[in-house]
């Protein structure tokens, strides 16, 4: 047989009257209506909390001592699919352990698909995947985002590696080995 | 025949009575709006002003500011027709309706008559803007409303018929008057609050029930709002407008509704009367009419946000098979009633 006979439910009075069906519907909007619960976030008023592990701006950071942790070895620049980092290295003043630092570092945000590749590929740790979505600009160059500024949205993460103590410790100076 | 009686007051009512009405349709889409978002646990628009409460008047402006698109396929005349046709009727049943007992601007003996003679025109205004719009979605939109609303046009006038055969007037004042004077019980006259056993929803319980479901479909609401049906028809008869024209169109749906519901009122709840408090004034009767008039908005909007739309073939066989029946039922029971009881 290519047909299937299908049990119809029978129906009450009651149930064909559709009456009482649609007070009960009536009666579970209300009750929603009255909620005083909503789940609107009020957005600019009530802060989004985004979760943990989230993707938002890539951003540098300095450490406890107030120093820029990334090296300038341009691994970023190296792995990011969009090519949306460009890093301008340049030597550091004076007797420092650490010879190499960013003279300039610049985030095309338009580009960046915030992927996180360049925070794993960074042997320093210094360039996170903030929780800031909130960025805007009036031009393209405003939207391409400096040093200063992502140093300001990383801000300062004590834990991790720090080059610049573990050479001076090694006894590393830029005269040579002081051994 | 004077200037300051015919021309001069009528004019000041005219005004009053338009404007408020506007600015009470404005508000409507508001609540309209605010009530969705509650009863889906949501806020709503809330920011323009207190509440939200400008939300329609931004939105005013902004339909003001779009273009106005008018496409190349239309039947231009009729297509630019369609919207004021949709909005003229809602605007003119208001002239019968009474707001208070002083505060009407055509009292007229065949007031609802003139009601259903009007507003069974919204239809060309529908019908006609999903013709002119040369598009299939639009004219099946049209044709769904031209049929809903012919439809339950006649059981819209059944179910007033037992309230005439008790008022035995169609004169929408002495509607609402007898409706306010007390009830006579056992030979004994009630007041106060037993006036409120008076109104005709309680004497024409079935009659209340067509005429609010009737009244449901004639406005194109949901359950009944198959000639805009989003999902099938994109947005029906107006799927072509934009810009004012499209803001007509809504303004007409509303302002049908406002209609509606007024209408309803003055047959069935009594109009300006509550409780003899109608006593202190054509003020105080406004503000009853319009307390009762936007608690039978809230349950249109209420409604909606409940019941899913109906399907094309079960809209007719409701109205042609059940409500017209239950309606002519409804016509006997009151007769043989009345013949009991010698009202």
């Amino acid at each position: 047989m290519a047909y299937k006979t299908v049990e119809r439910p029978v129906l009450t009075t009651a149930e064909k009257l559709y009456l009482p069906a649609v007070m009960k519907g009536l009666g579970l909007t209300l009750k929603y209506f009255l909620k005083r619960k909503k789940f609107t976030r009020q957005y600019p008023e009530e802060p989004t909390v985004v979760p943990e592990g989230y993707r938002g701006l890539p951003s540098l950071v300095k450490d406890d001592e107030g120093r820029v942790k990334c090296v300038a070895c341009s691994m970023c620049e190296w792995v990011c699919p969009p090519e949306a980092i460009r890093v301008i290295p340049g030597e550091l003043p004076g007797d420092d352990p650490v010879e190499k630092g960013p003279k300039e570092f610049e985030l095309d945000t338009l580009r960046c698909i915030f992927c996180g590749l360049c925070e794993e590929a960074c042997p320093e740790e210094a360039i996170f995947l903030s929780e800031t979505f909130e960025y805007c600009g009036r031009s393209r160059e405003e939207m391409i985002f400096g040093k200063e500024k992502l140093l300001e949205i990383g801000g300062v993460r004590a834990e991790g590696v720090k080059k610049w103590k573990k050479e001076a410790d090694a006894g590393f100076s830029r005269k040579g080995p002081r051994r | 025949m004077t200037f300051w009686t015919d021309v001069f007051w009528p004019a000041i009512k005219i005004l009053i009575i338009l404007n408020a009405v506007l600015i009470l349709v404005a508000l409507l889409v508001w609540a309209e709006r605010r009530i969705s978002a509650f009863i889906q646990d949501r806020l709503g628009p809330n920011r323009v002003g207190p509440a939200g409460l400008l939300q329609s008047f931004a939105d005013l402006l902004k339909f003001i500011f779009k273009e106005d698109v008018t496409p190349g396929h239309v039947n231009k005349p009729y297509f630019v027709l369609a919207p004021a046709l949709a909005v003229m009727p809602a605007m003119i049943a208001l002239a019968v309706v009474p707001f208070a007992s002083t505060l009407i601007i055509a009292d007229v003996d065949i007031g609802i008559l003139f009601v259903f003679a009007i507003s069974s025109l919204g239809v060309y205004g529908i019908t006609i803007g999903g013709w002119a719009s040369n598009n299939k979605y639009s004219l099946l939109g049209g044709i769904r409303s031209s049929a809903q609303m012919i439809s339950y046009e006649i059981c819209l006038g059944l179910a007033v018929i037992g309230v005439f055969m008790l008022s035995r007037t169609l004169r929408l004042q002495t509607v609402v008057e007898m409706q306010g004077d007390g009830i006579w019980l056992f030979g004994n006259h009630y007041g106060g609050f037993a006036k409120i056993l008076d109104w005709n929803v309680f004497k024409q319980p079935l009659g209340f029930l067509i005429f609010m479901i009737a009244g449901f479909a004639e406005t194109n609401r949901l359950p009944f709002d198959l000639p805009e049906a989003e999902q099938e028809l994109v947005a029906g008869y107006h799927t072509e407008y934009s810009s004012m024209k499209f803001a007509l169109f809504f303004l007409g749906e509303y302002a049908a509704m406002f209609v509606m519901s007024a209408v309803a009122v003055t047959l069935f709840l009594g109009g300006w009367t509550l409780f003899g408090l109608e006593e202190l004034g054509w003020f105080v009767q406004l503000l009853i009419f319009l307390g009762k008039v936007l608690a039978l908005l809230f349950f249109f909007i209420w409604v909606r946000w409940t019941l899913p739309r109906f399907r094309y073939d079960q809209l007719m066989r409701l109205g042609w098979q059940v409500f017209l029946p239950l309606g002519l039922l409804n016509i006997v029971l009151t007769g043989v009633l009345k013949l009991i009881f010698k009202v």
